[in-house]
C-alpha cells in the first residue's frame, strides 16, 4: 500500500469505483485478536464493515470496542507490548499486516475521538496540515478543498469569515466538526468515529449525527458510542462487543427490537450487570 | 418478562410490573363484562345488562390511564428489546380491551330490548357462541398474565369455531325471521349480538399475536383463521 494509490484527488466524485457496491464488506475482520501485553483484549473478531454503511459499536466499557477501533488505524504501534494478530483485510490487503505502510494507511482510514482534538493553528491550518503531508497542492486547490471538507462536515457557514482565526475559538461542537472536516480533507476510505459525541450538547450531537448520515454516501463509518439511541439512529448495522468478543451484528432495527443473544438483549434493555 | 434478570434501574421494573397488572385488570374488567351481557341475554337479567353497560366507563378510564402511562415510559425510560415489544403490546393490547368492552355493553343494552319479547324459537346456538366466547376471553386473558405464546396461538386457531357457529347462528335467526315476521325485532337484535360476539373473538385473535410478538420478537405469520362467510350469505324466502 502506498499513497500514491490514491493520487491528486480532484474535488469532483470520490474514489469510489462502479466495483465498490453497498453491502459488499470494505473492512473485513476474521479471527482478530489484539494483546496489551499478555492481556487478550479482542477475542477473534468475525465482523465486516459494509461499504459506505454505518457500523455502530456497542457495549461495556472495557469491551474491546474503542481498542477494535485502535487497531484498523494501526494506533497501537506507538505502544510497545501491544500486537494485533489475524485478519482485518481492506481491498485484499491485511491492515495489521507488518509491510504496511501506517502514515499512508491513517490517510485512508480516518479518525475521530471522544474530545476534539483541534491543532493550536488556524481552521484553514487545522485542515491544510493533514493535506500537505500527502499531496502537493497549489494555494487555489487547497483553498477549494478547505471548502470542500469543511461544507461536507456542516461548518463552512460558520467557519468561513474566520479560517484564519484560531480553531481553540470555535464551540466543543464546531471544534468536533473541524475534527471530522480535518479527518475527510485528506479523502480517506473509512472513517472511525470513538464516541464522536459524548463531550457534545444535544443539538451539536445532532448535527454530528446529520453529518454522519451524509458522510455515508460517500465513507464506510464505524462509530463508537455509550448512547443505544444514537447507534440506533446512526447505523445501518450494530455491533455488540462484551468481554473482548463480539456477541451479535445484526441491522439496527433487528438488534434493538428483537436481539438473538440473551447477553445482547439484557445489555440494550439495561439489565447487565 | 420474568425470565430476565432485573434492570439497573429498579423503578423502571416496578413501572414495568405496574403496566402489566394495568392491562391484566383491564383484562379482568372486561371478562366480567362479557359475563354480565351473557347472563343479561340467557337470563333475562336487566341488573347484569344495566352493570355490564355501567363497566364500560371505567374499562374506558383505564384504558386512558394505560395510554398515558405507555407514553410516559417511551419518553422516560426509552426502552429497548423485548421492553420495548412489551410496552408496544400493552398499548396495542389496551385498544383491542376497549372495544372487547364496547361490544359487551351493546350485547348488554341489546338484552334490555329483547327482555320485552317473548322468545319462542331455539336459543341454543347463541348459548353455544357465548360459551366458546367468553373461554376464548379468559383463555387469552391468562395468557397475557403469564406471557404464555402457546396458549395464545391456541386461541388464535380457536376463533375459526367461533366463526363457524356464527355462521349457523346467522343463517338460523334468518330462518326464524321468516317463519314468523313477529320474531323480527327480537332476531334483528340477536344478529348484532352474534356479530358483536364474533368481532370479540377477533379482537381475542388480535391479541393473541401481539403477544406471540411482545414475548418471541417474531410475527406470527401463517394466514389468519377466518371463517366468516356471513357476508356472502343469502337465504331464499319460501316460494
Amino acid at each position: 500500500m502506498s499513497v500514491t494509490t490514491h493520487p491528486s484527488h480532484g474535488l469532483g466524485a470520490l474514489k469510489t469505483s462502479p466495483t465498490e457496491d453497498l453491502n459488499t464488506a470494505k473492512i473485513a475482520m476474521r479471527g482478530l485478536d489484539f494483546f496489551y501485553g499478555d492481556n487478550r483484549a479482542l477475542k477473534g473478531i468475525a465482523l465486516d464493515f459494509p461499504n459506505r454503511q454505518v457500523t455502530g459499536l456497542i457495549g461495556p466499557s472495557g469491551c474491546g470496542k474503542s481498542t477494535l477501533l485502535r487497531v484498523l488505524n494501526r494506533m497501537y504501534d506507538l505502544y510497545p507490548g501491544q500486537r494485533a494478530t489475524g485478519e482485518a483485510m481492506m481491498d485484499g490487503i491485511n491492515l495489521i499486516g507488518d509491510d504496511v505502510d501506517v502514515n499512508a494507511l491513517r490517510a485512508r482510514v480516518g479518525m475521530v475521538f471522544q474530545k476534539p482534538t483541534p491543532f493550536p493553528m488556524t481552521i484553514y491550518d487545522n485542515i491544510a496540515f493533514g493535506v500537505k503531508l500527502h499531496e502537493k497542492l497549489s494555494k487555489a486547490a487547497m483553498d477549494e478543498r478547505v471548502e470542500w471538507c469543511l461544507t461536507r462536515s456542516a461548518l463552512w457557514g460558520e467557519a468561513k469569515d474566520r479560517l484564519h482565526t484560531s480553531a481553540m475559538g470555535l464551540s466543543g461542537g464546531q471544534q468536533q466538526r473541524l475534527c471530522i472536516a480535518r479527518t475527510i480533507a485528506v479523502r480517506p476510505e473509512v472513517i472511525l468515529l470513538d464516541e464522536p459525541t459524548s463531550a457534545l450538547d444535544p443539538i451539536s450531537t445532532l448535527k454530528i449525527e446529520e453529518l454522519i448520515d451524509e458522510l455515508k454516501s460517500d465513507f464506510t463509518i464505524a462509530i463508537v458510542t455509550h448512547n443505544m439511541q444514537q447507534a440506533a439512529r446512526c447505523a445501518d448495522q450494530v455491533a455488540f462487543f462484551y468481554l473482548g468478543e463480539m456477541v451479535e451484528c445484526a441491522p439496527a432495527a433487528q438488534l434493538f427490537t428483537a436481539p438473538r443473544e440473551k447477553r445482547t438483549q439484557e445489555y440494550v434493555t439495561g439489565r447487565f450487570g | 418478562m420474568s425470565d430476565q434478570p432485573d434492570h439497573v434501574v429498579r423503578s423502571f421494573d416496578n413501572e414495568l410490573k405496574r403496566l402489566r397488572a394495568m392491562i391484566t385488570e383491564m383484562g379482568g374488567m372486561v371478562e366480567t363484562q362479557v359475563s354480565l351481557a351473557t347472563q343479561a341475554i340467557l337470563q333475562r337479567d336487566a341488573a347484569a345488562a344495566a352493570r355490564a353497560v355501567e363497566d364500560d366507563v371505567k374499562v374506558d378510564a383505564l384504558e386512558r390511564d394505560i395510554e398515558q402511562f405507555v407514553i410516559r415510559l417511551l419518553a422516560l425510560r426509552q426502552p429497548m428489546a423485548a421492553d420495548l415489544r412489551h410496552i408496544v403490546a400493552a398499548l396495542k393490547m389496551t385498544g383491542d380491551l376497549e372495544r372487547i368492552g364496547d361490544y359487551a355493553a351493546n350485547v348488554a343494552k341489546r338484552s334490555i330490548v329483547l327482555a320485552q319479547y317473548p322468545m319462542g324459537y331455539s336459543f341454543s346456538g347463541l348459548a353455544h357462541m357465548l360459551q366458546l366466547v367468553q373461554a376464548q376471553l379468559k383463555a387469552i386473558i391468562d395468557a397475557i398474565g403469564n406471557n404464555d405464546t402457546e396458549q395464545a396461538i391456541a386461541v388464535w386457531k380457536s376463533d375459526a369455531r367461533i366463526d363457524d357457529v356464527y355462521n349457523t347462528v346467522f343463517r338460523e335467526l334468518i330462518t326464524y325471521m321468516m317463519e314468523d315476521p313477529r320474531n323480527i325485532t327480537s332476531c334483528a337484535h340477536l344478529l348484532f349480538i352474534a356479530k358483536n360476539l364474533e368481532r370479540i373473538g377477533d379482537h381475542a385473535t388480535n391479541i393473541a399475536e401481539t403477544i406471540h410478538y411482545a414475548v418471541t420478537g417474531q410475527v406470527l405469520t401463517d394466514a389468519r383463521p377466518k371463517s366468516d362467510n356471513s357476508a356472502y350469505a343469502v337465504v331464499r324466502p319460501p316460494e
